[in-house]
């Protein structure tokens, strides 16, 4: 077999017709028969020797396979040019193609488009070389050999088998640094099928499925795994639907995250990357809807500027900063002169959602600006009907969330000419406005003061007494969104702190649950407005058609009389600590039995005693 | 050991060595008898004799040599004189084989003897350097040859082979032998004397009598088929100008001659003397496995006088070395005992250190470079570390700790470690050095001059205070080489670090400064690998260009070149004592040099494929030699014999290293393992008495499997070096394999 090669290898010489082709190439028209013979015959020859010399090449470079480079050295090492743009590392480049009777291989030349090659992002960096050692060799100074391995002197079979056995740490100990072992994250057949499911009622068609999908994420304790893809899914699914302009999806998220904030076993601090640029397109995108002029998605803006607040009162810390950070953005395109009146109402909206201190700051020195700018839409030519619509919404956003604030910051009297100077066009309306919410101010403070909230200790330790009764009605299980009956929860609420509090502190309000498995959490988000009649709508509160569970508190300031902003905020922990004590909640004036103390969790804005319905989104 | 033909030998030797220098040739045959005339005549008579009437002289030969084969001698000197024709025409003629032959009986002797060396004279132009001095005579060479002979040479072939093929067994290996160089040399005729087809048919026919170990050189002879090819074609070069040296029994020998001379067979006759060495003992014949053990490098079996020079292998004495008193130790609060004890340890340690070893050089025979206080402090810490070392055997394998480099896309050609095993250098074939300290040490340069200067010199750790901490990282990259680098070797100091390069350039690289000091020129080809002297100062390097040669580091031009191998010299290695280096080449041979003469004192073969590693046992007494078909090869320095052949791997063997007590070889190759053997029951099972002292003749036992300790398979990293710690913990080295 070896003389066979050999022989064949001996009588290889190349085709007289690649002389004949090569000489064309070159430009050599009519080749002799002869002298194309003889040439082939040189070219092989010089062609095995080449090959040849470049052997050494590969066998010196420690390679089992010849490469270009090798074959430039061998014809650096006969002196002769190397050939160059010939560096394939990984694969033959010469095609096979046949025809006209003719075999031919070819090297393959694209025609490249250079400004392609300038465009193309430059190819990752290759690593670096680097140097891996086993761990083991960290106990090298050890005098103790590591591994002794002593396979015996029987037959090669068990020699290899142990000497695998032994070196296997060392293989191991490579393959251990080549790869960062990876904790994969991998979902259950179940929880694949429960994401498919909650996944596909959120944004699907009916209204019941996405009640109880939104219900079951709220309350499930088991979803911290599917937390990353319900957070990728929902960012993807922001990104995609506002593009497409597709309201209804994009609305169905939002309470899908609504619904996940609400999750007390969900930590949604590590998601917030995905999470709030979300919910901050859904606050100042250009356009929501494909008929912005009809559609309402005003409502969506404001939900989600909402939800940015709460966010930001759960999340914002002194090193992430996300309320300033927000603000910010906020401030940012709210200066903007050639912002939209979409994207500027989205932007007071979630300002002015961030609290009172905001909207004093903030919103209220733009007043005479922003009046001005809605003056001339208002009363200029008219240039669109969607220009005014934004207009109208701006102007009463801006009364509403003004009014109250200015309620309490302006003394009497309101003198309408007084307001016009301080606020410009806005000023009119402003002071009517302002009149309605101390008018309705006043009369919650006389009718409604009948929870007192007794605050014993401020933070951290904080225990506070009750002196009404939570209520609820039917059963006092953890499932009060199984209840049947619609509960309207009116706590109108003066608080009354022991200390003298300063303005603008958030009390937290404990309350242990004594059902240890299922904390629920309900943060009904009640925000009321004097005189106001912009619906807030609280899509969290879950199951069926209508909510289940209204906690609608109005406080008066009954004691503090015009103090300006008082936050409570009432959350639900687990039972564990002993040493919060619960006894707090309001007393519902219009329903009788008390809400059980393990679903007590009620995020409260009061800011003014008025009544304030709510209705699902 | 009757030289039967030493006389012309060394002349032809001679005249090898320098064909230009014809005269001296001449000159050297004026003792023979009544020739000193007619010998002078090649220089003169080809011209004129050549140049008038071409096809006159032409038949004047034939007629000449149909006198001469009828052994009308008288006639033959008469017709000459009468002609004026030269004799080495004649001679060339023959030499050609194309006149058929010559009778080359055994009257004449001095005539043949004249007939041989004009022959030689005459060849010397047919070799590659001075060929196209001569026109004429290889035209008229031609012309004469082809009158159909050439279709004979496989008749000549056959008729040999069939004749070997029926002596007795005994005979018949070694007879063998013969038939590689002939094949070889008759083809390599046939295709000089343009006779394409007939060389081709020739080829198909016999290249597949020849032994599998000459396989790589019969792809090169296949792919010469043309005379022109023959021009600067480095294998045949080699072919031409050295002997082939074939070792055959006298009776065998005998055999041999009488065939041919009853055969007339003058055509082979011819090659044997012209281009084979046999060198005739006295004693049985070998067996098959013997020739076998021995053979396989390009140039036959090594002269059995070369390897007689007394080689002193054994080590220099240890210098004396007070450990200083006050040195942390661990039974330091005996303070009367202690210097005691450090004198026995000491003594155990250096036993051999104590009493000069008889086969040890002179101390002095090769300047060395004096020990400085750093160098001594390190010999310290050696002997230190050498207490704690783990005595190995076949029950107490090394550990082994790999160094994969990661990302090194097959660009990794060569590894070395620092003695204390706290550096590792890796040349790439991107051109560049990389450096890595492997213990938590970080590696720092040196300051600029300018801090330097600032630097109080008094102080205690003013070498602390040159480094700059700036710089600290843990691997460091050397930018300089143009070319692939393919051997890095640290000195023993660990200041520096030489790199050999394809750019024909070894440089010297500072660890301090991590920068180039010297570059090396002098092989302009090139270098495949280069080595300190394990005494540092001095080191030696080996390339493309066939030769190896010996540097000073202060010293830009090479010390001694040593010269010889036949292909290019692929490793080089420093033996322990530093007065011999050993030389691996692709001509499957090793060669031991001694530095002080440039001589070459050993020839190792027996390989059946280039040699790409060495490694000195580290008492000196014994080189293992691992090549690219995957044996390692034992050998006595002493005796110059092969003792042990280690068969396993089954790729080219990168790696050989020998433990610190020399107890275990690990060997590490392409196929991915690391092989643990035996190597004292290797060294200690050689039979060396005298008769194979002598005569060379080894009985290799067939016991690798034996020897075999463990075998330890990487996943797809190919082992590049292996280096054993002073605490004899094995390390080796490789880049990661990803296809």
């Amino acid at each position: 077999m070896a003389e066979e090669r050999r022989q064949k290898l001996c009588s290889v010489i190349l085709p007289t017709e690649s002389m004949k082709a090569m000489a064309e190439s070159v430009g050599v028209g009519s080749l002799q028969e002869e002298s194309c013979l003889a040439l082939s015959e040189e070219v092989s020859y010089r062609i095995k020797e080449i090959a040849q010399d470049a052997l050494k090449f590969m066998h010196h470079g420690k390679r089992r396979k010849l490469t270009t480079g090798d074959i430039d050295h061998a014809l650096k090492l006969k002196n002769v040019e190397p050939l160059y743009g010939f560096q394939s590392q990984e694969f033959i480049p010469f095609r096979f193609a046949s025809g006209g009777g003719r075999e031919l291989h070819f090297y393959e030349e694209k025609e490249v488009d250079l400004s392609d090659i300038i465009n193309t992002p430059l190819p990752r960096v290759p690593l670096d070389v680097s140097l891996k050692v086993p761990k083991e060799q960290q106990k090298t100074d050890s005098t103790e050999p590591l591994k002794a391995v002593k396979p015996g002197q029987e037959e090669e079979g068990s020699i290899q088998t142990k000497g695998q056995g032994a070196n296997s740490a060392e293989v191991k100990g490579k393959e251990k640094m080549r790869m960062k072992p990876r904790s994969t994250h991998e979902l259950s057949v179940e929880q694949q099928l429960y994401y498919k499911e909650i996944t596909e009622a959120c944004v699907g068609s009916c209204e019941a499925k996405r009640a109880e999908a939104l219900q079951s994420i709220a309350t499930d304790p088991g979803l911290y795994q599917m937390l990353p893809r319900f957070s990728t899914f929902i960012s993807e699914g922001v990104r995609v639907n506002v593009v497409q302009n597709n309201l209804a999806l994009l609305i169905y998220l939002m309470r899908m995250v609504k619904a996940l904030m609400d999750n007390p076993t969900l930590y949604l601090e590590k998601y917030l990357h995905e999470l709030i640029p979300a919910v901050v397109t859904c606050i100042v995108s250009k356009q929501l809807c494909l008929r912005p002029d009809v559609d309402n998605h005003w409502a969506l803006r404001d939900f989600a500027a909402r939800l940015m607040a709460q966010s930001c009162k759960t999340f914002s810390t002194t090193t992430n900063n996300i309320q300033s950070r927000i603000t910010k953005t906020f401030t940012k395109s709210l200066l903007d002169d050639k912002t939209q009146w979409t994207t500027r109402y989205g932007c007071i909206a979630g300002l002015a959602e961030l609290g009172h201190d905001v909207i004093k700051t903030l919103i209220i020195p733009r007043l005479s600006v922003e009046g001005a700018r809605i003056k001339a839409v208002m009363d200029g030519p008219v240039v669109s009907n969607i220009d005014k619509i934004g207009a109208d919404h701006v102007q009463s956003l801006l009364l509403k969330h003004c009014a109250c604030v200015v309620a309490k910051t302006r003394p009497l009297p309101d003198m309408v000419d007084q307001y016009k100077a301080d606020y410009g066009y806005l000023g009119t309306m402003l002071c009517s406005h302002v009149v309605k919410a101390r008018a309705q101010a006043a009369f919650q403070a006389q009718t409604v003061n009948r929870t007192t909230l007794t605050i014993t200790q401020p933070r951290p330790t904080l225990s506070m007494s009750q002196s009404g009764l939570s209520a609820s009605s039917g059963s006092r299980t953890p499932s009060i969104i199984k209840v049947p009956s619609s509960l309207t929860l009116m706590s109108t609420r003066p608080g009354t702190p022991t200390q003298p509090s300063p303005p603008a502190t958030k009390y937290i309000v404990m309350a242990t649950s004594a059902g240890a498995a299922s904390t629920q959490q309900v943060i009904t988000l009640s925000s009321s407005q004097s005189g106001s009649s912009v619906t807030s709508t609280v899509p969290s509160t879950p199951t069926s058609l209508q909510p289940l569970v209204k906690l609608e508190s109005g406080t008066t300031g009954a004691v503090s009389g015009p103090r300006p902003l008082q936050k409570y905020i009432v959350v639900s922990l687990p039972s564990s600590s002993s040493s919060l004590e619960n006894k707090g909640s309001g007393v519902i004036p219009s329903s009788t039995s008390p809400i059980s103390m393990e679903s007590a969790v009620k995020l409260e804005r009061s800011e003014s005693p008025a009544a304030n319905t709510q209705s699902p989104h | 050991m009757a030289a039967v033909q030493d006389g012309p030998m060394e002349l032809d030797a001679e005249k090898e060595a320098k064909p230009e220098i014809l005269s001296d040739g001449t000159s050297n045959l004026s003792g023979n008898t009544a020739s000193g005339t007619l010998s002078s005549s090649p220089l003169t008579a080809a011209p004129a004799g050549g140049a008038p009437k071409m096809e006159d002289q032409q038949t004047l030969i034939a007629v000449l040599q149909f006198l001469k084969r009828n052994k009308l001698s008288e006639s033959v000197e008469i017709l000459r004189r009468e002609a004026g024709l030269g004799e080495h025409q004649e001679g060339s003629q023959a030499t050609d084989g194309s006149g058929g032959g010559k009778g080359d009986g055994d009257g004449g002797d001095a005539n043949s003897l004249l007939s041989r060396v004009s022959i030689t004279s005459a060849a010397a132009p047919q070799s590659m350097p001075v060929k196209k001095d001569q026109p004429d005579v290889s035209v008229v060479l031609s012309a004469y040859s082809q009158q159909g002979d050439p279709p004979l040479y496989q008749v000549y072939y056959s008729g040999l082979k069939n004749f070997i093929e029926s002596v007795l067994d005994c005979h018949r290996a070694e007879l063998s032998q013969l038939f590689y160089p002939l094949f070889v040399h008759m083809y390599l005729e046939l295709v000089y004397n343009n006779h394409e087809t007939e060389a081709k048919a020739f080829f198909d026919k016999f290249s597949g009598d020849q032994e599998c170990y000459y396989q790589d050189d019969l792809h090169i002879l296949c792919g010469l088929t043309k005379k022109e090819h023959l021009k600067g074609n480095e294998v045949l070069l080699d072919f031409r100008t050295s002997r082939f040296v074939l070792h055959i029994s006298r009776d065998s020998y005998q055999l041999l001659k009488r065939h041919l001379q009853e055969r007339h067979n003058n055509q082979i006759w011819n090659i044997i003397q012209e281009h084979l060495y046999i060198d005739i003992f006295d004693g049985m014949p070998r067996s098959k496995s013997q020739i076998d053990s021995m053979s396989g490098s390009l140039a036959g079996e090594a002269k059995r006088e070369v390897n007689k020079a007394k080689v002193f292998y054994g080590l220099l004495k240890e210098p004396e070395i007070e450990v200083p008193l006050d040195d942390e130790d661990d039974e330091a609060e005996n303070e009367e005992g202690k210097p005691k004890k450090k004198k026995t340890k000491k003594d155990s340690l250096g036993s051999k250190s104590k009493k000069q070893d008889p086969n040890a050089p002179q101390q002095n025979r090769i300047p060395l470079p004096e020990l400085k206080d750093s160098d001594k402090l390190d010999k310290i810490m050696y002997m230190k570390e050498s207490t704690k070392r783990i005595r190995l055997g076949p029950e107490n394998l090394p550990s082994i700790c790999f160094y994969t480099f990661l990302n090194a896309f097959q660009g990794l050609t060569a590894v070395d470690f620092t003695d204390d095993s706290s550096l590792l250098a890796g040349g790439f074939a991107d051109s560049t050095v990389r450096v890595w300290s492997v213990t938590p040490k970080k590696l720092r340069k040196v300051k600029s001059a300018g801090e330097l200067n600032v630097i109080e010199k008094e102080s205690d750790d003013v070498l602390e205070r040159i480094m700059d901490e700036k710089t600290a990282s843990e691997s460091k990259i050397l930018h300089g080489h143009s070319g692939p680098v393919y051997g890095v070797s640290f000195s023993p100091d660990r200041n520096y670090l030489l790199s050999s390069s394809e750019d024909g350039t070894v440089r010297l690289w500072s660890l301090q400064t991590f920068t180039c000091l010297v570059g090396y020129k002098g092989h302009n080809y090139p270098v495949w690998d280069t080595h300190f002297s394990p005494f540092g100062y001095y080191f030696v390097s080996g390339g493309h260009d066939r030769v190896a040669r010996l540097w000073a580091t202060d010293h830009y031009q090479p010390l001694r070149i040593f010269a010889g191998h036949l292909a290019d010299v692929t490793c080089t290695r420093f033996h322990p004592n530093s007065n011999y280096v050993a030389t691996g080449s692709t001509d499957r041979t090793v060669r031991l040099w001694d530095v002080l003469n440039a001589n070459c004192v050993r020839i190792l073969t027996g390989h059946k494929g280039p040699i790409h590693s060495l490694a000195f046992s580290p008492n000196g007494k014994f080189l293992a030699s691992g090549s690219t078909d995957g044996r390692v090869l034992l050998w006595d320095i002493g005796h110059g014999l092969m003792i042990g052949e280690l068969k396993g791997h089954t790729d080219t063997i990168y790696a050989l290293k020998f433990s610190r007590d020399g107890e275990i070889l690990a060997s590490g190759s392409m196929d991915n393992t690391v092989r643990l053997w035996d190597s004292m029951k290797a060294f200690d099972e050689v039979e060396t008495d005298d008769f194979t002292a002598t005569t060379g003749h080894i009985h290799l036992p067939d016991n690798s499997q034996e020897l075999l300790l463990g075998m330890y398979h990487s996943k797809s990293t190919p082992v590049t070096h292996l280096h054993f710690t002073r605490r004899n913990l094995l390390l080796a080295a490789g880049a990661y394999n990803s296809q």
